[in-house]
């Protein structure tokens, strides 16, 4: 029986995939092929854009739909051709079923994370055990001591891989030494930067790998009890973590005495409620001992004393899902990836305004630009890059002329952003820099958990001054106070999301204080988003009278006759930039600062001149 | 009794009333009610044997608990960073502007919809995505497809309507 796999990722399942799995199903039935095929929805594949995707004989087929899966059906499974139309384009028709790793999409990518994703059923832990799921758990147990097992992660050199970096086998150690009867360890899977998904991935993709790796976690530190801290915002996940706990407690994996030695190890799923900060490791085990997720001073740290007092040591997934790969195939292997400092590879979801996203596996110390450019495919639309967001609120913009920095701990550092969970946002020429900086600060004054006041206040005040800029009404001496209070936020708040909450506006103050300035001096955004630093000007040479734009417009701002040119009423325009967006004829264009009714023509005539030069 | 009750102290039980469990509780809770109304709080509270203000204090802390009735299909819009580029918040004022609420949480007076603003939901690529109930899932959205999807489910709406009139 021939197995085909169809992308269940998340992406793939917003862009259809279940439509594409009946269809599939439905023609499998109807051409007598059951006994022939089999279905497998994998978890993610990587390239989200092109979903959905499904995979025979090596052949990937991607950007499906129903009507497809007709064809491919009839063509490929039945008659054995190949359908050109729904591959990837590739170098040469030769290595068609190469796709996956000779794409540029896949070409530069080392899978040791997501060595699983989209090859096996998440669902099916024999899947997991074909590809030498748990092996690595019996090796441990039965050939390794503890002090073995932190022996070689320290070796490794493997560091946290939810944002600070933290070498796991140190952490590992101080808890290994602590003299306690009961020790915990916890997988934090409270995914909250905006941007970041590949938790979600792994998670939903290959849920035994996490369990596998908290489970050795808890060997070698001497922990009984685990437990995964999931955010409810992915039920997926926590469905299939539920199923995949089950099915390893059925097979002994875990429980009492796993795999016949004395080792007893048990793991519970406790549920976020959306809150950010419950990524922050001490309001984390607040929360999952039922209280409210605030944060609490360190030392001590939660390997001294954690959860009820207990050492604690708190790893997130694709830390964890590192752990049984790295015992398999030892730490020397997994130096071969990365740099000195930071070895082994990184998961970056790629996204915003760049051509291929999706989720990708990369060493670390490849550079942004072979992230965005290589791999990413570049920016879509003929626009220029302006700069990188990394490391979600927390993180900072790295702009487009120092994109040839290695990424690894460090280096990003050192430019004033961070690593992160590993969220990379694209950001193009039609990117405000102060907007972006006052969107990431919302997000902190609204996740900021109250109780210590440089956070709660501080960020609050930040971004007033932020929106005073993009409203046109900021100061010189706003700009200078920013930076000063950002400093005094970074430097007296109690945990991880207030110290880091300033970094979107520092960086972008390093690298784009003009823009700033000119929001302040000129009242104009030069990437024309601030709205009410712009106004759309419909250009009569090219407007062709055809009324979308007057319909669409939800403030009546639009007067004009069929087959005449249109004209926007600035005074009830409230710049939704719906009418720009159903023009199809490129008619309407912005221009900041914002225009009176009078100088539309003036405006005009300069869009004109500029457009032609 | 009333029935949502008795799931509620079943599920309870099955965790040993242990409070530490005291979020995933509410989520059952808040599945079962919709949202959390002071009674209930007040159920579990004494249940767990712990003081109601621990209660009340964990259902404020967290986002998705809710002690507003919310809308019986709720429209969540993700104004996560790449939604937010690419025009999420549009998106969000157009559902506003179709079902005529004034801001994100309100109900519609048929109690049917309520729209609500959601962080990051981890499909970035397809963004600007909505989620509409607990599993319909819109990528690549645009404020002319709003109106589209609110007639698809005002048609689930009055289905709802009508299985409620039925077993009532």
């Amino acid at each position: 029986m021939k197995e085909i796999r169809v992308c269940a990722g998340g992406a793939c399942i917003a862009s259809g995939e279940a439509a594409v799995r009946d269809a599939l199903l439905k023609a499998l039935k109807e051409k007598g092929l059951e006994d022939k095929f089999k279905v497998v929805e994998t978890g993610c594949m990587g390239m989200c854009s092109r979903g959905p995707f499904m995979v025979v004989d090596d052949v990937v087929y991607n950007k499906l739909n129903p009507k497809a899966v007709n064809e491919i059906v009839e063509e490929h499974l039945i008659h054995g051709n190949i359908v050109e139309k729904y591959l990837m384009e590739l170098p040469s028709k030769e290595r068609v079923k190469e796709a996956f790793k000779e794409h540029p999409f896949f070409s530069k990518q080392v899978k040791i994370v997501t060595r699983n994703l989209g090859q096996i059923d998440p669902g099916s832990i024999d899947d997991y055990l074909e590809r030498g799921g748990y092996k690595a758990l019996e090796k441990a147990l039965k050939e390794m001591k503890p002090q073995d097992v932190i022996e070689e992660i320290k070796n490794s050199g493997l560091r946290g891989r939810g944002g600070a970096g933290f070498p796991i086998g140190l952490k590992w150690e101080f808890a290994a030494k602590q003299k306690d009867e009961a020790k915990y360890v916890v997988c934090n899977a409270d995914e909250g930067d905006p941007g970041a998904f590949m938790d979600r991935a792994v998670l939903e993709g290959d849920p035994h790998s996490v369990i596998e790796g908290l489970a050795i976690a808890a060997y070698a530190i001497g922990a009984k009890k685990g437990f995964i801290y999931v955010r409810a915002e992915y039920p997926l996940a926590i469905e299939r973590l539920t199923i995949a706990i089950s099915q390893a407690r059925n097979r002994g994996f875990l429980g009492k005495n796993i795999l016949g030695t004395d080792f007893s190890f048990n793991i519970e799923i406790r549920i976020g409620a959306g809150a950010f900060v419950c990524g922050e490791e001490t309001a984390l085990m607040a929360s999952v001992m039922g209280y409210r997720g605030q944060p609490w001073p360190k030392p001590p740290f939660p390997v001294e004393k954690g959860l009820w007092g207990h050492p604690t040591v708190i790893n997130n997934v694709e830390t964890l899902a590192n752990i049984a790969w790295i015992i398999n195939n030892g730490y020397k292997e997994f130096r071969k990836y990365g740099t000195e400092k930071s070895p082994g590879t990184k998961v970056f979801a790629l996204a915003g305004k760049v051509k291929n996203t999706g989720l990708v596996e990369v060493p670390l110390g490849i550079t942004l630009r072979e992230l965005i450019f290589d791999i990413g495919g570049g920016i879509p639309n003929g626009k220029k890059l302006k700069a990188v967001q990394t490391g979600g609120p927390s993180g900072g913009v790295v702009p487009a002329d120092k994109i040839d920095v290695p990424i690894d701990y460090e280096s990003l550092t050192a430019l004033g952003t961070i690593m992160g969970s590993g969220g990379v946002i694209v950001l193009d020429e039609d990117d405000c820099m102060v907007d972006v900086a006052k969107y990431f600060l919302e997000f902190t004054v609204h996740e900021s958990c109250g109780k210590c006041t440089p956070c709660r206040e501080g960020t609050r005040t930040m971004y007033e001054i932020l929106d005073r800029i993009t409203r046109g009404e900021g100061t010189m001496e706003d700009i200078d106070n920013l930076e000063e209070l950002a400093q005094v936020i970074k430097e007296s708040s109690l945990c991880g999301l207030g110290q880091t909450a300033p970094n979107p506006v520092l960086t972008t103050l390093r690298y784009f204080r003009e823009e700033y300035e000119i929001h302040v001096k000129e009242k104009r955004c030069s990437a024309k988003k601030c709205r009410d630093l712009i106004s759309y000007v419909i250009d009569p040479n090219a407007c062709t009278g055809c009324t979308a734009c007057k319909i669409a417009c939800p403030t009546n701002a639009i007067e004009g006759e069929l087959k005449k040119a249109h004209f926007i009423h600035q005074d009830n325009c409230i710049k939704c930039g719906s009418c720009m967006d159903v023009c199809r004829f490129n008619a309407i264009f912005k221009v900041s600062p914002p225009i009176t009714d009078e100088e539309t023509e003036k405006a005009v005539e300069f869009h004109l001149t500029s457009k032609n030069s | 009794m009333d029935k949502r009750y008795q799931a509620l102290e079943a599920y309870m039980k099955e965790v040993n009333y242990d409070s530490s469990r005291l979020l995933n509780i509410l989520h059952k809770a808040q599945q079962l009610f919709l949202w959390l109304p002071p009674d209930v709080l007040k159920f579990i509270a004494e249940k767990l044997n712990i003081p109601i203000s621990r209660v009340a204090g964990v259902v404020s802390f967290y986002n998705f608990f809710s002690t507003k009735p919310v809308g019986r299909i709720q429209i969540k819009v993700c104004l996560g960073t790449a939604c937010y580029v690419k025009g999420g918040d549009k998106v969000m004022e157009r559902f506003l502007e179709e079902l005529g609420l004034q801001e994100e949480g309100q109900v519609t007076e048929d109690g049917m919809f309520s729209v609500h603003a959601v962080r990051c939901v981890g499909a970035c690529s397809m963004a600007p995505v909505v989620l509409i109930g607990e599993n319909d899932f819109y990528g690549r959205m645009s404020p002319d497809k709003v109106p589209r999807l609110i007639k698809k489910y005002r048609q689930v709406a009055e289905k709802m309507k009508q299985e409620v009139g039925e077993n009532a």
